[in-house]
């Protein structure tokens, strides 16, 4: 960051602006001199709020990024995209029954996929958004719900589509169904949380809460993940479908204490 | 014998009882199919005309994965499916220019070479098993049940691409004569039931099995075998109301009764193996149906 | 030597965009009415198949506004037996396009009830979505 910037050409919705490279886009266009009041959000990765449609020099195809997420690059041509509208019928959860056909009740588009994967090339999340739709298609609301698990709707998928789909509500709607009529009640958790109940660990949350940051920070830094082999329960569609998650080093996090 | 499987997607909604007695069957005659891992829907209806490309991304893509997968064949038990993977690959083959074009604006997913193979489960039962070795599996031959064979479109149509004589098809007939069944047919066998017309004009629908269902009867037929999991939703579900409607059989389900499986492995509920006991009063139905117990 | 007949002076665009699209000579049909006479869903055709190649040829109006071709479901039994080797469901699948690109879809999705979704399969709603969705 020392380093002096040097700065590169961008074109926001076709007008040309010099901007230090190693800016975000969203840092770029702010440093261009827009307020962003919509299109903006949790500038991490996981609102969804700042999808970015562009173009570079050196291909016809159009990109897509979360503006927060992606470096600004020399020649890049971009517009936000803060809104797709994704209208859904209404629904009461607790008055669906899980059927094959659910998920096209509510949405009949999804048999009019081409299976193009232009949705798939658009997903700045990497999602096989394609593949989940089909898997909505044929039914199978548990693999819906798994392989559209990181979506952050950002919606680009539904902008690109010649179908007109609203994969993103789709992927909702069978996860949250998937949520509460098809995962395997958890036995482990009942346990936990009656003991939570009976107060059984209000002594010790209090004594932590007590304690004095460096102390806190010390036991943060010292503590232990369960290992992937000792979580071999054969129930986690989650570990049936992805690869088990790094653990998240929350340092950041504590720095800003 | 093990075999890629290709279900499509009313295999997985509708249809599942067919799967399930393909399986079973298939089982007892040594032969394993194994579930393209990722697949998408075929598209279901062969496009008509050259100028509309997009539509043959869906069958295009289910062979390009067939063959990223590592595989060459694979069967199918939809005559839909079928019917538009073969004419896709007959696309393939014949103007490679075309899946050239369309993979050049995909991202490189549909580059396919012509060289996967999409078999009917009724190729694999006719040329690869041969009637002769499901004859000699038959435990309970079905001496008593009347059938009449229903063809459709798909299987038939266009020569080139259907599995027999498009006027005066011998398939269903010869596999239900080697178990023991007795065939009545009719005009109608090779005629359309209305397919997609369920959606928005299912009084056509309800016609067309009506008629047909008519003939059947008329012949004697206790009971329609069929393959197609459309036609079966139209006739199982379309099929005007006189009296009680005739039973309506996946090929697959005939083969299973024959062959002595359980019912319920045959996705035959106890309601429709009553239906069919009532259609015919074949001694072997009627213990089948009964050794589940299943009716009291 | 080229014959032109054309009704209400209209150009022939139709006939020339059906034949491209079709890949289908129309002239060819000499209107035996095979086509018709085997069709399962002849009588619920506002115009016979047959009939629909003689309106396109004599370059008649309202042949887009025919329901003819969207009751075709294209099972082909007429592309089988015709004796000039015409494919009619191509004929009708053209029509069908020309329509869909000039004035949307045919089929209202969104008005398809929540018990037929329920219970339709999805070979069914797909193939209807291909054929009378643009």
């Amino acid at each position: 960051m020392s380093e002096p910037a040097t700065l590169v050409t961008m074109e926001l919705m076709g007008k040309e602006y010099r901007v230090p490279s190693g800016l975000t886009i969203l840092a770029a266009i702010e440093y261009a001199g827009y307020k962003l009041v919509r299109g903006v959000g949790c500038r991490g990765g996981f609102c969804g709020a700042c999808p970015t449609l562009y173009r570079r020099e050196g291909s016809h195809r159009i990109f897509t990024a979360l503006a927060c997420q992606t470096l600004v690059e020399d020649g890049m041509c971009l517009v936000q995209m803060p809104f797709v509208p994704v209208p859904t019928k209404p629904y009461d959860l607790h008055g669906i029954t899980p059927q094959p056909t659910t998920l096209l009740r509510f949405f009949p588009e999804i048999a009019g996929c081409v299976a193009c994967n232009t949705c798939t090339r658009a997903c700045p999340q990497g999602l096989p958004v394609m593949d989940y739709i089909q898997a909505a298609l044929r039914g199978d609301i548990e693999r819906v719900a798994m392989l559209s698990f990181d979506c952050i709707a950002c919606g680009i998928c539904s902008s690109r589509c010649p179908a007109d789909i609203k994969h993103y509500a789709v992927g909702l709607l069978a996860r949250r169904i998937y949520g509460k009529y098809l995962v395997p009640p958890s036995e482990d958790l009942a346990v936990r949380v009656s003991a939570i109940e009976a107060g059984r660990y209000d002594a010790e949350l209090r004594k932590l809460m007590e304690l004095p940051l460096a102390d806190l920070r010390a036991r943060y830094e010292q503590r232990n993940f369960e290992t992937v082999a000792e979580q071999h329960r054969d129930h986690s569609a989650t570990q049936r479908y992805n690869s088990p998650m790094d653990p998240v080093d929350y340092q950041d996090e504590l720095e800003g204490v | 014998m093990q075999l890629a499987y290709y279900p499509g997607c009313t295999i997985k909604v509708s249809a599942r009882e067919h799967e399930r007695a393909a399986l079973a069957i298939l089982r007892e005659l040594g032969i394993a199919l194994r579930e393209m891992p990722e697949w998408n829907c075929c598209g279901v209806v062969h496009t008509l005309t050259g100028e509309n490309l997009i539509r043959q991304m869906a069958p295009l893509r289910v062979l390009a994965r067939l063959r990223q997968q590592g595989e060459r064949e694979a069967v199918t038990l939809c005559d839909m499916c079928f019917n538009t993977l073969a004419r896709a690959n007959h696309l393939a083959r014949t103007q490679p220019d075309q899946v050239s074009a369309l993979n050049a604006t995909s991202g490189g997913g549909l580059d396919y070479d012509g060289a996967g193979e999409v078999l009917h489960l009724l190729h694999l039962l006719r040329d690869r098993v041969g009637l002769a070795a499901i004859r000699k599996r038959v435990r309970r031959p079905l001496r008593d049940l009347v059938v009449y064979p229903y063809y459709g479109c798909k299987l038939l149509r266009p020569t080139g691409i259907g599995l027999d004589d498009p006027e005066m098809p011998t398939l269903l007939r010869d596999l239900m004569e080697s178990l023991g069944a007795t065939v009545v047919e009719g005009s109608l066998q090779t005629q359309c039931c209305g397919a997609y017309l369920a959606v928005d004009r299912a009084g056509l629908v309800t016609e067309r099995v009506g008629a047909t269902v008519e003939q059947a009867r008329d012949a004697g037929a206790g009971a329609i075998v069929l393959s197609c999991p459309l036609c079966h939703f139209n006739f199982a579900t379309l099929q005007p109301h006189a009296g009680a409607p005739l039973p309506v059989l996946y090929y697959t389900q005939a083969i299973g009764l024959a062959f002595g499986l359980d019912p319920a492995e045959l996705g035959l509920d106890d309601r429709q193996m009553e239906a069919l006991g009532r259609a015919v009063p074949s001694q072997a139905l009627h213990d089948l149906a009964h050794a589940r117990g299943g009716s009291a | 030597m080229t014959i032109a007949i054309g009704a209400n002076g209209q150009s022939g665009a139709l006939l020339r965009r059906v034949e491209a699209l079709s890949g289908q000579r129309l002239a060819q049909c000499y209107q035996c009415g095979t086509c018709a006479a085997g069709c399962p869903f002849a009588t619920a055709m506002d115009v016979l198949p047959d009939r629909l190649i003689r309106h396109l040829l004599f370059d008649m109006p309202g042949v887009l506004e025919r329901e003819a071709f969207w009751v075709c479901v294209g099972c082909e039994l007429c592309a089988q037996r015709c004796p000039r080797g015409i494919d009619v469901p191509r004929v009708m699948e053209a029509l069908r396009l020309i329509a869909l690109r000039t004035r949307g879809d045919q089929l209202p999705v969104a008005q398809i009830t929540a018990v037929a979704l329920e219970n339709l399969p999805p070979i069914a709603l797909v193939a209807s979505l291909r054929r009378q969705t643009g």
